[in-house]
């Protein structure tokens, strides 16, 4: 179950694991893109955690918007519109409602991966967050409960360590080609970690994965 | 004829504000000139500074949307999503080099030329040959 106060914790956590990752998330950008996706997510979501706190609300749908629409005007990169996409569908699906299901989460969650699709243009094996969201997506399809939430969460940090040995097909890492293999898609790590302390805060008891360690 | 506008959108500030005041040279007071550039200080482009400046455009032009590269496409089409559908029929996005491009359309809507001409100029920008060859 989804409440507007797990889901401003959500914000809360997610935020500060960005914080823990930044580097990394550079790091990793730096190497096939443009070397800001840390900073850019960073600055992102403490701007959407801030207007979160800042405005309360019982409506989760009214919540999701307040965070696409700070993303969209503080990211600045792609990352920025493909989140606030994921946000908007968020909100299509729980507009009026205080709180969600399991079931209500997985449609949210399906709705958001295929407007990332539609915004991101891009497919799955392209070495883009769509490597993430839509093995973990289809994992809540097939279990739309708080197990599946668990299970979808460990799918999605192996779909982002597994796009290491893609070639990137879309965003500036495509135009390295061969050479972007060797680097896990930094899109798809925040990814991951979004799945990761999603289901933290609506199951409890996840485990961190050490990404420093793990794709670095 | 229709009225236009051009709307520029940059990861820079500074190329889309001096983007426009080169346009505003050649396209003389008739053509709208606006931008939608940076994040700020910073670089980035920014979809709801993107539906502040489509919304400021006067309200029967055509409207013509340059882009340097990457996410400044996306967050357009991102904008254009949640801005009018009145904004939304009037928009189009152009695919061209941003500044010979824009320059083709300042110079194109400054003649009086339909919106599909303008577009059409625009476009063909890209194979223009910058370099005259020699006689």
């Amino acid at each position: 179950m989804l409440t507007t106060s797990a889901f401003v914790a959500f914000i809360q956590a997610y935020t500060n694991r960005l914080d823990e990752l930044q580097p990394l998330l550079d790091q990793l950008d730096n190497q096939i893109g443009d070397g800001d996706h840390g900073t850019n997510m960073t600055r992102g979501f403490h701007a959407a955690n801030e207007r979160l706190t800042s405005t309360p609300t019982d409506d989760l749908g009214a919540l999701s918007q307040t965070v696409a629409m700070t993303l969209l005007s503080s990211v600045g990169g792609a990352s920025g519109p493909l989140y606030a996409t994921v946000f908007l569908r968020f909100s299509a699906q729980w507009k009026g409602q205080s709180q969600v299901d399991a079931k209500e989460i997985t449609e949210a969650i399906v709705q958001a991966r295929d407007g990332l699709v539609v915004r991101g243009k891009a497919h799955v094996g392209e070495k883009t967050m769509i490597d993430v969201w839509s093995p973990a997506a289809q994992t809540l399809q097939e279990n739309p409960t708080v197990s599946g939430l668990l299970k979808a969460a460990t799918v999605a940090a192996e779909a982002a360590v597994g796009t290491r040995e893609l070639v990137a097909g879309k965003g500036r890492a495509a135009y390295l080609g061969e050479r972007s293999r060797g680097t896990c898609d930094p899109g798809s790590v925040s990814s991951a970690v979004f799945f990761e302390e999603f289901a933290n805060v609506i199951v409890g008891g996840v485990e961190k994965t050490p990404w420093p360690t793990l794709v670095s | 004829m229709a009225n236009i506008s051009l709307l520029i959108v940059s990861h820079s500030r500074d190329l889309g504000a001096g983007l426009v005041t080169l346009l505003g040279q050649l396209a003389g007071p008739e053509v709208d000139l606006r931008h939608a550039a940076g994040l700020g200080d910073n670089i980035g482009t920014d979809a709801t500074f993107i539906m502040k400046q489509l919304a400021h455009c006067p309200h029967d032009n055509e409207i013509l949307i340059f882009f340097d590269l990457g996410s400044a496409l996306m967050n357009t089409q991102m904008a254009l999503e949640l801005v009018d559908e009145d904004v939304q029929t009037r928009a189009h996005i152009v695919d061209a080099p941003l500044v010979e491009g824009a320059i083709a359309a300042a110079v194109s809507a400054r003649a009086g030329m339909p919106v599909e001409q303008i577009i059409q100029h625009a476009r063909e920008a890209k194979w223009m040959e910058k370099i005259p060859k020699e006689a």
